[in-house]
């Protein structure tokens, strides 16, 4: 049993970063397939990174190291403990602690450029948070489980009975994954009024373990989105796949077809499809039930 | 993997017309699309390799444009884009222009044209980043043996022409030999084996025969004087 789980986290370490590399890679194919644009090669992230990794790291303040090699530490910690089975509340929670260790960062180096990135990725925050948190209600009510390894052995797939959380999830992955309506605190295209948030102040090495954790995360994310399709029949996980890809390409389709709003706007939009859809989800599951 | 597979560009106007900004920011659009070779202007040069210099050098900005070098990790490239960034342009003659990027930091390519073509400049940049690499082994080089030989030496040229006064704006970048003495003295007062006596003369020969690449006319000669 254990063993297993440390199997199943070992893997994760060791391929989430390729697989996330290749996505991200992939997305920035079919962004520029959109604008009309050959766009990089499919490997490019590995590129920035390794060259990330080959340059001078000019540091801010040293407790600016710590914080970052925190996140991508905490974040790889999120991720091996859900896809080694663990605990569904436990995973958001430590995602949030990674969050906040990334914002810490930010703020530690007193730029004010990174200064506005990171009180920005608090709001993000406050706006993800709650649906995070619903997620793992949601599947506790639709399987009874905080557990991801009894999670995935439901006899019917989880979104049959918690669509509403679905939607709300794929809402907020919009934020999570830095998409545009909502990449505040790390504006990813060019010459925006903050230059690149959260992580201007970061160079060289540290920017590479910062992306190193957007690709683990990102791996979470999609498997996360999987949850909701995952049974124990084994064609289930095909389903699951196929799922994530539909979710990353309407993310990717989301982020060129809308401009950055307001954070307000963010807050506003955000609490409100939570309210309605995962809102309404858990009242008529309470209903049912 | 090559380091230069993922040039990032940091773009600055240092007082062009706005002739040669077009044209780089024509760089970006699908026509060219410069991303297929991993190129992305940021915004931002803490994370660039790559700085992209358009118009002549004036009062103003030659503090910027040394800002911003001296905030870029190593090891980096700058490309002066267009003639008045190569040495002035028809601006040269102006009372508030000093002259030419080369001014203020040491310019690895220079791309003329008025204003220059988005071809020239993606060669440019292409051409930039084969630099980059050479300075990439040589930083390596001078690390280990234990002090860093990047450029200050042409910069430190630059710093005491007689143009304005560096001491009073600048960071003080020291010269190539102090920057030996320097490492020599640590490498004492440590008690280390150091670990190659001979070692600072080799990239210091490599530092000298690395001609500035021009893609077709140059504006060298005032650099050599210099020297």
């Amino acid at each position: 049993m254990t063993l297993g789980m440390f199997i199943k986290a070992l893997i994760y370490i060791l391929l989430a970063p390729l697989i996330g590399g290749t996505l991200a890679g992939l997305d920035r194919i079919i962004s520029a397939r959109m604008q009309g644009r050959q766009g990089p090669p499919l490997f490019q992230p590995f590129y920035d990174v390794f060259k990330l990794l080959n340059k001078q790291t000019t540091v801010v303040n040293s407790i600016q190291v710590l914080f970052v090699t925190g996140y991508l530490i905490m974040t790889i910690f999120t991720g091996a403990l859900f896809f080694a089975g663990g605990d569904m509340l436990l995973v958001f929670f430590a995602l949030s602690m990674s969050e906040v260790v990334m914002v810490m960062a930010a703020f530690s180096t007193n730029g004010p450029y990174s200064i506005m990135g990171a009180q920005r990725e608090l709001l993000q925050m406050m706006c993800y948070e709650p649906m995070t948190l619903l997620v793992a209600i949601g599947f506790y009510y639709a399987n009874g489980s905080f557990m991801v390894d009894d999670l995935i052995q439901a006899k019917i797939p989880a979104i049959a009975q918690i669509p509403g959380f679905f939607i709300g999830f794929v809402f907020i992955l919009i934020i999570k994954l830095r998409k545009s309506p909502f990449d505040l605190s790390t504006s990813h295209h060019m010459h925006q009024e903050m230059v690149k948030g959260l992580t201007t102040d970061l160079s060289g090495n540290n920017l590479a373990f910062v992306e190193i954790a957007e690709w683990y995360d990102l791996v979470l994310m999609m498997g996360i989105v999987g949850m909701f399709f995952i049974t124990a029949n084994p064609i289930s996980r095909l389903w699951a796949i196929l799922a994530c890809a539909v979710v990353f390409f309407l993310e990717t389709l989301i982020d060129n077809l809308f401009p950055r709003v307001k954070y307000i706007t963010m807050l506003k939009v955000t609490w409100s499809v939570i309210l309605i859809f995962a809102g309404t989800n858990l009242l008529i599951l309470n209903v049912l039930k | 993997m090559k380091i230069s597979k993922s040039p990032w560009v940091l773009h600055y106007d240092g007082s062009s017309c706005n002739g040669c900004d077009i044209e780089v920011l024509a760089t970006m659009t699908p026509l060219y699309d410069v991303e297929r070779f991993g190129i992305i202007n940021t915004g931002n040069p803490k994370h660039a390799d790559v700085l992209l210099l358009t118009g002549g050098v004036n009062a103003q900005t030659a503090p910027v444009i040394r800002q911003l070098y001296n905030m870029m990790p190593d090891p980096k490239v700058v490309v002066a884009c267009g003639i008045c960034a190569c040495d002035g342009g028809i601006f040269k003659e102006c009372y508030n222009i000093l002259g030419g990027a080369d001014k203020v930091v040491p310019v690895d390519v220079y791309v003329p044209g008025c204003a220059v073509r988005p071809e020239a400049l993606i060669e440019g940049v292409v051409k930039a980043v084969g630099i980059l690499e050479e300075k990439k082994k040589k930083l390596k080089e001078s690390m280990k043996a234990g002090y860093c030989t990047v450029d200050y030496s042409k910069m430190a040229i630059h710093m005491t022409a007689d143009d304005y006064d560096p001491s009073t704006q600048y960071d003080a970048v020291l010269t190539e030999e102090a920057l030996r003495q320097q490492a020599e003295e640590k490498i004492k007062a440590t008690n280390k084996p150091a670990p190659k006596p001979v070692a600072p003369a080799a990239p210091a020969a490599n530092v000298a025969p690395k001609p500035a690449q021009v893609v077709a006319a140059t504006a060298d000669s005032e650099k050599g004087d210099k020297a």
